[in-house]
């Protein structure tokens, strides 16, 4: 796992005058992989900013940001600019230290998630055998992220926030495990590198098209499940605007707020690589060995998901809100059924 | 004295378990003992990860972080705040958590002194999953078993208490 890699990552710091200790140079290699990580998820929050505000404005007659830059390129860009110098307001009754805890939590959960995303064969800053579970794992963060947030701001609409975003995020884990679970039955391992590999060859060895029809209703409950774990509409209880002005996020403004905003991107374009990688080949190509090599992988991967992304935000603009005793119906007595329903078919199917 | 990259993330992780423990102990805040509570079992976690027990770390960052600590905030935040009432811990049962706490420290230092205690020389960071599912499914198959029939028997319980008539 991680110390062979970097064993192999010290051989490359030979070449300087002078000799750094060892584990200086080891945490000098993690800081780098980790700064490249967060810039990447941050440009790709960024990008999806702007694709939401561009497809939400288009699927609405209108033309969306124009100004800045060509059809409005960097106006994502001078609005990260914008937020870096707000100045950052912090409630008198707020609880100062886990107000300023929260939003990064959110942040880093978001961006320890990157590190297992494979992106090529190659590309992959940690190949984890167990990366699977550990995407599943560190989004708890996020939750306790929320939640502190909606507590330390000490305001009635952020606790209700923090407390919709808790319940729902936990109660929307189970049918998105359960659906990934007939994914590792199938694949016989947690390694998002392995799965990939496992689906080569084009599209009808995607695993969505495998045991017709339960891992295609695998698929769309992780997908649904997914829009909710992101606190994305018809699932954005967490910050109804005309419930809870902001949710949790509400008392936040200025760099704070901007990690919440950001997280939410990159959380969206997160849920896409993993439900492409899953299910749709990840960075395989579509057409066997066509177009597989060199630059491709990556290419394939990022048309996936945000194809996924385009779903999501095509979604976020078409359907209403739904209720919180709708929500948990969806969750509890429609999704879960359901997957368990996939994960017993795919079952009995494979022992045939 | 050779300090290695091993060594260092080992006492860093150690100095996050022990400080967060300390917090969580000592803070009189309910919701800073969680977060306190929080950033120990990461630690905790990632000292699994130094030993090479991936699975075992990854697992206990899923059930006591994103299960057990979210319930605990839950629970804490429905009733402090909204009641305005301050849940802190203001008694002192001197006599019985004394108690308790030196016969925990006597099983505990009983164990650490009679365990045999054999260095691991070379790690090897293989795949644990494959092995553990394994094991479950042959030598431990019966506790396995009686831990889902517990497991089952809290859900049914659970959703016995939650219903409306």
């Amino acid at each position: 796992m991680i110390l062979p890699i970097l064993n192999s990552e010290i051989t490359f710091l030979q070449f300087l005058p002078f000799d750094l200790p060892e584990p200086l140079i080891s945490i000098i290699f993690l800081l780098i992989g980790a700064s490249i990580i967060a810039v990447v998820a941050s440009v790709l929050a960024l990008v999806g900013v702007y694709l939401e505000r561009k497809i939400s404005a288009h699927m609405q007659d209108r033309l969306g940001p124009m100004e800045v830059g060509p059809h409005g390129i960097a106006q994502t860009f001078a609005d990260a600019i914008k937020l870096l110098i707000k100045e950052d307001i912090v409630p008198q009754d707020a609880d100062k230290l886990l107000h300023f805890i929260a939003p990064v939590m959110v942040f880093a959960a978001t961006l320890a998630a990157f590190a297992v995303l494979p992106f090529s064969k190659t590309l992959v800053v940690s190949d984890l055998n167990i990366g699977l579970l550990y995407i599943i794992a560190i989004s708890s963060f996020v939750v306790i992220g929320a939640i502190l947030a909606g507590w330390a701001s000490n305001n009635k609409w952020s606790l209700l926030g923090g407390m919709r975003s808790a319940a729902q995020i936990v109660s929307f884990e189970i049918p998105a495990s359960l659906a990934v679970l007939s994914v590792i039955m199938i694949v016989g391992s947690m390694n998002l590198g392995d799965i990939v590999e496992y689906q080569k060859g084009g599209f009808f060895n995607w695993i969505i098209f495998k045991y017709f029809p339960f891992n295609f209703i695998a698929f769309i409950i992780y997908f649904i499940a997914s829009l909710a774990e992101v606190n994305r509409a018809p699932f954005d209880l967490p910050e109804a605007e005309s419930e809870l002005i902001a949710g949790f996020h509400t008392e936040y403004s200025g760099m704070k707020w901007a990690m919440f905003f950001l997280a939410e991107y990159a959380n969206m374009f997160l849920v896409g690589v993993v439900a492409s990688t899953l299910f749709l080949g990840g960075w395989s190509s579509p057409f066997g060995d066509f177009l597989n090599s060199g630059p491709f992988p990556v290419f394939w991967i990022f048309i996936k998901s945000f194809s996924l992304i385009f779903v999501q935000i095509w979604i976020r603009w078409t359907l209403p809100r739904v209720r919180v005793d709708q929500l948990m119906y969806v969750s509890w007595k429609v999704l879960t059924p359901f997957a368990f329903v996939a994960i017993l078919g795919v079952g009995i199917w494979m022992v045939l | 004295m050779n300090i290695t990259l091993f060594d260092t993330i080992f006492y860093l992780l150690a100095f996050l378990t022990l400080g967060s423990a300390a917090i969580m102990v000592f803070s009189k805040n309910v919701i800073y003992s969680a977060v306190g509570l929080l950033f120990t079992f990461f630690g905790v976690a990632g000292i699994y990860v130094l030993l090479a027990a991936d699975f075992v770390a990854v697992v206990q960052v899923l059930v006591y972080v994103g299960g057990i600590l979210i319930l605990l905030l839950f629970g804490v935040m429905l009733s402090n705040k909204i009641t305005n009432i301050e849940i802190t811990t203001e008694t002192l049962h001197f006599l019985p958590a004394s108690l308790v706490v030196i016969g925990i420290f006597v099983v505990l230092y009983r164990v650490f002194i009679t365990t045999d205690w054999n260095p691991v020389g070379s790690y090897n960071f293989d795949p644990t999953t494959h092995e553990i599912g394994t094991l479950l499914m042959t030598d431990y198959l019966i506790p396995f078993e009686i831990a889902s029939i517990l497991l089952l028997g809290a859900l049914i319980g659970a959703a016995y208490i939650a219903r409306k008539d």
